[in-house]
Formats: C-alpha cells, structure tokens, sequence
C-alpha cells in the first residue's frame, strides 16, 4: 500500500500514499454541523468561540448538514427530537462522523425516563464518546483530536468510494 | 375581592358550586363539572375574569373521583385571582371545553389531554402537543411507568 519512503523529486513534488493524503485532507477540515440540544451545545459554541477556537484546527460550524462531515450530539436526545436528528444525519454527505458529548447523549444521563433515549448509540453509530455533565471545551477538543486520530488510521476508504476495493479494516 | 366573585357565583349557579376552600389569601372553589362552560362563560362576562392563566390535570390516584381539572383565573382590571377546580371520574375522563371562553384553553386543554389523558368535548383540535403524534398512553398520569412502558420498573439501587 503506498510508496515505501516519501520523498522529493525536485521542487514541488511529493510523494506520498493516497490513504494518507486523503486521511490528512479529510481530518485537518471536520466540518462539524451546528447543531446543539441542551446545555452541552454551550460548552460546544465556547470550544468554537475565540478562547478555544476550534477553527485553528480546521474545524468550522457550518450551517447546512449538507456541508458537515461531523455531528456532534450535543445533548439529552427526546424520542420526539429524534427524527429531527436522523433527517439532518442523513443529509450528511460521506464519510460522516459522530460524536455523543456529554453523558446525556452517551447514555441518557439523569434523564432516564420514558421521554429520553438511553444514548444516542441506540439510533446512531457513534465514533467518540465524550463524557462529562456538560463536557468542558478541552474534553470536546480532546474528542475532536480522537476523532482526528481515527480517520488518519482508516485505509482505502477512498478507494472504497468511486469503486476500487474494499475499505480495510486494521483493527 | 374574591369572596364577593364566590358569593355572586353561589347566587347565581347556587346548586353548582360544590365547595369553597380559602387559603392563604386564595380562594378555590369546586364546580359541577357539568356546567363548567356556563361557570366560567359566566366569570369571564360577569365577574371579570378574562384572562385565564392556568389549565391543568391533576391525577389523585386512588381516589374517586381520580382526576381533577383545575382552572386558574386571574381579573387583569382588579388583579384578582380564582381557582377553579371540577372533578374528573376515571372511567371515560371528559370534560367540555371552555376554549371557547378562553382561546389560551385550546393548548392547555391538548396539553391536559396528552398527558393526563383527560378528553374534552367539542374541542376543535385535540391532538398531542408535546408527545409524539404516535405516542399510546399518557405519561403524567401516576400509574403510568415512569422510565416508559417497555421497561422493567425501577426497583432503586442495588449497590
């Protein structure tokens, strides 16, 4: 997979595999969706916000889940919100991401009642779990750095895209 | 204030008026829940009181009647307040609907019914308003389970 050593041929040239380039291209711009549900979504907006500043690492809030390559499932999740979330999570293009931030949206947190779903796992595949009630901005930051971690590690995924192989799984 | 509204409503609904409770300063009287719309067509024309700023359910399981639907009335022009109360049996809950006395009742009473499940009669739109459209049952009633009717109940911690 790849070429064996990165290296250049002359000025403007380098040499590199497809995987990583595509992996480097695709964690260095995560466009997550805005999208908040409770008091996490504050915690969200001051990770973005200037003392934070998620935009230094290239993630941007945008405003359209068809723009967005990561939700993050920043609250206590109701039965009654959850069509909502599947219409914006479907409109998302691939490859798409979760985040559950906050232990409402891992695991229904204090609210376990009739009204709330039990973690947004149940309806969603989840990528990285953050924890906390609400999660600071530095725990949402370390999730994002993970989330970073797990796509620089996905192989052929692009392949896998317009129709060459399969992705692999190096578990 | 509302000892003159309660005295002029005993006078003119006399029979209706089922009991009268004051405390702390407010006053709460309980109606036949058959003549509720004339009640309170009668408070809001004829004693002023025409904002109503609360409809609810109340569920005392175990009791008969089982349900209550309370109406808080409050007179803008005097700043006066009344409670209204009318019990509810628990076979076949109804109730007629005052939102044609008061436009605000029309949410309060969608509100009562999705989640007390407390019908009432001649309402123009009575559908859920906070559950799901597809919900079965009515979750604030006290016999309902709280974490949701497919689970096992909550038996407390066990460590």
């Amino acid at each position: 997979m790849g070429v064996e050593q990165t290296k250049t041929l002359g000025n403007g040239f380098v040499t590199t595999s497809l995987d990583k380039l595509v992996n480097w291209s695709r964690a260095k711009s995560l466009w997550p969706m805005t999208f908040g549900l409770a008091c996490c979504a504050i915690e969200m907006m001051a990770a973005g916000a200037a003392r934070f500043d998620l935009d230094r690492m290239g993630i941007l809030f945008r405003a359209s889940s068809r723009h967005a390559d990561v939700i993050l499932i920043a609250g206590t999740v109701t039965k009654k919100m959850m069509p909502v979330i599947r219409t914006v999570y479907e409109q998302m293009p691939e490859p798409k991401y979760v985040i559950a931030m906050g232990a409402c949206a891992s695991s229904g947190g204090i609210f376990d009642t009739y009204s709330v779903i039990q973690g947004i796992d149940e309806e969603l595949p989840v990528d990285v779990y953050v924890p906390g009630c609400p999660p600071r901005p530095e725990g949402l930051l370390y999730g994002l750095m993970k989330l970073q971690e797990k796509i620089m590690k996905e192989r052929n995924s692009f392949g896998a895209a317009i129709g060459v192989g399969e992705v692999v799984n190096e578990a | 204030m509302s000892k003159q509204v309660v005295e002029k409503l005993k006078g003119k609904f006399g029979a209706s008026v089922l009991a009268e409770v004051e405390h702390r300063g407010e006053t709460t009287v309980t109606v036949e829940a058959g003549e509720i719309v004339e009640i309170c067509t009668y408070l809001r024309d004829d004693c002023g009181f025409n904002f109503l700023s609360d409809l609810c359910g109340v569920d005392y399981l175990g009791r008969t009647p089982r349900f209550e639907v309370v109406y808080n009335l409050y007179n803008i022009s005097t700043k006066s307040r009344l409670r209204v109360k009318i019990l509810v049996a628990e076979q076949d809950p109804r109730v007629d609907t005052v939102s044609g006395v008061w436009s605000t009742a029309n949410w309060h009473e969608r509100e009562c019914w999705d989640l007390m499940g407390i019908s009432f009669n001649n309402h123009p739109d009575l559908r859920r308003i906070l559950l799901p459209e597809d919900w079965q049952g009515h979750p604030l009633r006290k016999d309902y389970p709280v974490q949701g009717p497919d689970r096992e109940p909550y038996q407390g911690r066990l460590s």
